[in-house]
């Protein structure tokens, strides 16, 4: 059993590599849709540029920060850049039935879709080359340490005992906070709260909702590293979380006026995105609940957002962020060892510690990916500026960035 | 003298109003998508989280040159066929038309807008 390469194992993840790839473009299209019809190349561009940049950035040494041999807690050595040594043996730190290049590649798939979604903070605005600049200096700073504090061997969360099975502080608590420092920093879209920005193609957006929910069986029931019962927990409560959301959006919905389309895909990912930390530890019923409970959080939330007249303008704060440091939170509620042996048992399990744990480590990732984007920010807006001109941003960063059109 | 209406209907009109022209003997006609809003001012849409508001409508505009003598009977028809009664009904303009030249034969005037079994043939033929 030791450090054999199981083929199942293997071949899932496979699987579930690509399924998490997908969710960038799915990403893309969910964005793509919002945004307006002269800015819908650009938007796609933001997201699409991660599998680009990260593609490269991982394997030079991103992967190595993350998963390196540690050091003192806080980041990955450098014994793993350009992936020396990620080959076809298992690595028993994190996987042992898997190639340790697998375990790489699907640990790149997450590296690139979370700064992915910050990219709904600044879209219609943000200038291209100071957002290549700033993914790069995001992922390096920002994901790279806290996914060593999180998973990585001897990483400071990890060892305390906090359980974030697929990333929900890593990945949506950081993007969700990261994204409202920068909105925060960039300022609103011209005209913003002035006229209507209505989305230009719903019908994109719930296409890319519908492929990240296929995709979100990669990213959760994959992080089971392994075929085997945890993953099949793991994709039961996300396909839960999913639905309880969706419907319950749907009704908040309906209470204000009509069931919109939007509404229902919007509560879906909130619901995805809720469920990703407790989905390897939690029941399928606790994860009705955990998503029920989030889409009334973040249908408030987005309301509280709009209500400060603040331009986060695909609310990747208000359904990721709150959804998942609220997801966080349940964890330490409902997590269960009878799901997941490797897991704890959370407060109403009798183990009150592992709710302390949980809340702990979404402070720490709001405090820190918040923190650390606000000076980043902050500092590429002063030095090299981070948005277009008024006229590049009248004109649309289609045209004005890329120099096509989408709908010619 | 000829004249040309310009009347800004409801998308979902059209049809009907198309039809109840037809009928009547108007054969030419011309149709623009439009957007716009009048006193109603638009409508609410619902988001992600609550309704806002949107001031410009789709609307279709039908667009008619026609004989003086058949201006009365034709802005019934529309009144007719393009009414609902609720807000956002839309509007008939009326203006008068300088020329009209008809590329193929280069006919002028009246001529250029006659067709065969139109609504003026219609009424040569009764009298």
């Amino acid at each position: 059993m030791n450090n054999v390469v199981n083929s199942g194992d293997t071949a899932w993840l496979l699987v579930s590599c690509a399924l998490v790839l997908m969710m960038t473009p799915a990403l893309a299209l969910f964005y793509g849709g919002m945004v307006r019809r002269k800015n819908v190349l650009s938007t796609l561009t933001l997201s699409f540029a991660f599998m680009a940049l990260i593609g490269v950035q991982w394997v030079l040494y991103g992967y190595s920060l993350a998963f390196g041999k540690d050091i003192g807690g806080l980041i990955g050595g450098l014994n793993f850049l350009g992936f020396h040594g990620v080959a076809a043996a298992p690595n028993p730190d994190y996987a042992k039935t898997i190639p340790h290049g697998l375990f790489a590649a699907f640990q790149m798939m997450f590296a690139v879709i979370t700064p992915a979604l910050i990219t709904g903070a600044f879209v219609e605005r943000v200038r291209f080359k100071s957002f290549l600049l700033f993914s790069l200096i995001w992922a390096t700073l920002v994901y790279d340490p806290l996914a060593h504090w999180v998973w990585g061997k001897g990483g400071w969360l990890n060892e305390l005992g906090v359980l974030d099975f697929a990333g929900g502080t890593v990945v949506h608590v950081a993007a969700g906070y990261s994204a409202l420092a920068f909105a925060m920093v960039i300022g609103p879209r011209k005209g913003f709260g002035k006229f209507p920005m209505e989305p230009h193609n719903i019908t994109l957006t719930v296409l890319g909702a519908g492929l990240l929910w296929v995709g979100w069986f990669g990213f959760n029931a994959g992080s089971a590293l392994g075929a085997n019962g945890v993953a099949v927990n793991a994709l039961l409560t996300t396909n839960t979380s999913a639905a309880a959301a969706a419907l319950v959006w749907m009704l908040l919905g309906w209470l204000d006026g009509r069931p919109s389309t939007l509404g229902i895909a919007t509560g879906m990912v909130v619901g995805l995105a809720a469920v990703t930390p407790a989905s390897g530890f939690i029941t399928p019923m606790a994860a009705m609940l955990l998503g029920g409970v989030a889409a009334v959080i973040c249908y408030y939330a987005i309301r509280f957002r709009q209500n400060r007249n603040l331009d986060e303008s695909m609310d990747v704060w208000a359904c990721h962020g709150m959804a998942s440091s609220w997801g966080m939170i349940a964890t330490g509620l409902f997590a269960t060892l009878e799901v997941n042996a490797a897991g704890n048992n959370g407060l109403f399990f009798g183990n009150p510690k592992q709710l302390g744990l949980q809340i702990l480590a979404t402070l720490v990732t709001i405090v820190f990916a918040f923190g650390m984007t606000y000076v980043v920010a902050k500092v590429l807006d002063m030095s090299i500026g981070l948005r277009v001109t008024p006229m590049e941003e009248e004109v649309g960063l289609d045209i004005s960035a890329h120099g096509e059109r989408a709908y010619s | 003298m000829l004249k040309k209406i310009e009347a800004i209907i409801r998308e979902d009109k059209l049809n009907e109003v198309k039809e109840a022209l037809k009928e009547m003997g108007i054969v030419g006609l011309n149709v623009f998508e439009i957007r716009g809003h009048g006193r109603q001012g638009g409508i609410s849409l619902v988001g992600r989280s609550g309704s806002y508001q949107v001031d410009l409508l789709p609307k279709i505009q039908v667009n008619i040159v026609l004989s003086e003598q058949n201006l009365d009977e034709v802005i019934d028809t529309i009144l007719r066929s393009a009414y609902t009664g609720e807000a956002g009904d839309g509007l008939i303009f009326v203006y008068p038309v300088e020329e009209v030249i008809r590329i193929r034969t280069r006919e002028r005037g009246h001529d250029a807008v006659m067709y065969p079994g139109d609504i003026d043939e219609r009424k040569a033929r009764i009298t």
